[in-house]
């Protein structure tokens, strides 16, 4: 694929991910961050994020599967996890998050549940979709080509 | 403090001198501000890390405020003759972090005669009007709503240089003499600024990787949190308190108070 075209479909691939609202303009400052001295930062600070994320997720799902369910525990991990994600603009997964904490303050088991298999979902969708994002960069920069400038103009 | 000469000490002794990039490392450590960034997530961390860096600050972040206390020698009673040298200009805390809260931290600080007169920002991604006041009320110099956007850093970066400019009397030369920064700063904020939640205050129109951000000679920067093992969370039954407080509600706008104390920004 030409440069140029692959320039242009990262830039539609990006704006389509605003358009559905699984990133948030906090993504784009972390783009703002990211220069010839910082030139993966975005990367390197999502693949924290995804670390994190994971190992959050992994402990919820290990707290709600507890015979009597401990919010103390629960409660934290979800703040962390909406913190995180509000942190890198997933705009999705820290809504989902937010739900879920409103649950937890109820402590209502069934919904939080559901909420969970929310938030994994929102979550795997985000992490599918900057994976792939990220690998076009790669492809662009492999070509010898700049990423482009993201506009706001959508 | 040293204040007319020599390094600052800081009080990790591996005080590294990176060439990033091709920059150099800036001739004289004393026009450097130095921020203690204290906060429990480390994705959070390294964000407000490198929106300090970017506006050429100097950077130990740690990962409690048990650590923060631990760095800046208000651990124990002892006095120590390096905090004569320990040159903090600003602490910016989450506010939510288990075991010790950034209101917690200030308090503490404000407590010390050594850092009382240091600015404390507080963050905290929930906006929620008596937390805001009461750490004002503490002696917090700002409230960040998280998370925490270039602009905020910026015009809390210019707010410090200000108020160095005006409480020394000595020659102490502004950053922004000595080294080019990108001074696109907002205009002064009114006392009272509301940001919708998911727009940026001072929208570029365009977004690109090689942005004039990148001209500050960037700091060394000092990780004083241990490495990823801290992110084992083994505090989860300390208190996070489980407040009454709840995330605002989407058609609420944040806001951001400010109590700055540079009488130039009102």
């Amino acid at each position: 694929m030409e440069l140029a075209q692959m320039q242009k479909s990262l830039q539609d691939y990006t704006k389509s991910l605003f358009l559905e609202g699984v990133l948030d303009s906090q993504f784009l400052q972390l783009q703002q961050l990211q220069d010839e001295s910082n030139p993966d930062f975005v990367s390197q600070v999502v693949t924290l994020f995804f670390q994190d994320s994971d190992r959050i997720l992994n402990d919820l799902s290990l707290s709600l599967d507890q015979q009597v369910v401990d919010f103390k525990k629960v409660d934290p991990h979800v703040h962390q996890l909406k913190g995180s994600s509000s942190s890198i603009g997933a705009q999705r997964v820290k809504n989902a998050c937010v739900v879920f904490r409103s649950f937890c303050e109820q402590q209502n088991v069934e919904a939080c549940h559901r909420c969970l298999q929310q938030v994994k979902q929102e979550y795997y969708l985000v992490k599918n979709r900057l994976e792939t994002l990220f690998k076009l960069e790669q492809q662009i920069v492999a070509s010898g080509g700049m990423i482009p400038a993201m506009e706001l103009g959508f | 403090m040293a204040r007319d000469g020599g390094v600052s000490c800081l009080r990790s002794s591996e005080t590294m001198r990176v060439g990033i990039g091709g920059m150099e490392s800036p001739p004289l450590d004393l026009d450097d501000v130095h921020v203690l960034a204290v906060d429990d997530s480390l994705v959070d961390r390294i964000v407000i890390e490198r929106l300090l860096r970017i506006t050429s600050c100097k950077v130990t972040a740690v990962d409690s405020g048990w650590r923060a206390l631990e760095f800046l020698g208000l651990d124990n009673e002892k006095a120590s003759a390096e905090l004569d040298r320990l040159k903090v200009d600003l602490i910016i805390t989450d506010y939510c972090m288990p075991g010790m809260t950034g209101y917690e931290l200030l308090k503490k600080i404000k407590e010390s005669s050594s850092f009382r007169q240091v600015p404390v920002v507080i963050m905290s991604s929930e906006n929620v009007l008596t937390r805001i006041d009461r750490c004002l009320e503490e002696g917090a110099e700002d409230f960040l709503l998280k998370p925490v956007k270039l602009a905020d850093v910026k015009r809390l970066r210019s707010s410090l240089t200000r108020d160095v400019k005006l409480s020394n009397a000595n020659k102490r030369k502004l950053p922004e003499d000595s080294v080019p920064v990108n001074t696109s700063l907002p205009p002064p904020p009114s006392p009272f600024t509301i940001s919708p939640d998911s727009s940026d205050s001072s929208p570029p129109s365009t977004i690109s990787p090689e942005s004039s951000d990148s001209s500050p000679p960037l700091s060394p920067v000092e990780i004083f949190s241990s490495p990823l093992s801290s992110l084992l969370d083994d505090e989860d039954d300390d208190v996070l308190p489980s407040s009454p407080e709840s995330s605002p509600a989407p058609e609420e706008s944040p806001v951001r108070r400010q109590k700055m104390g540079s009488p130039g920004l009102d």
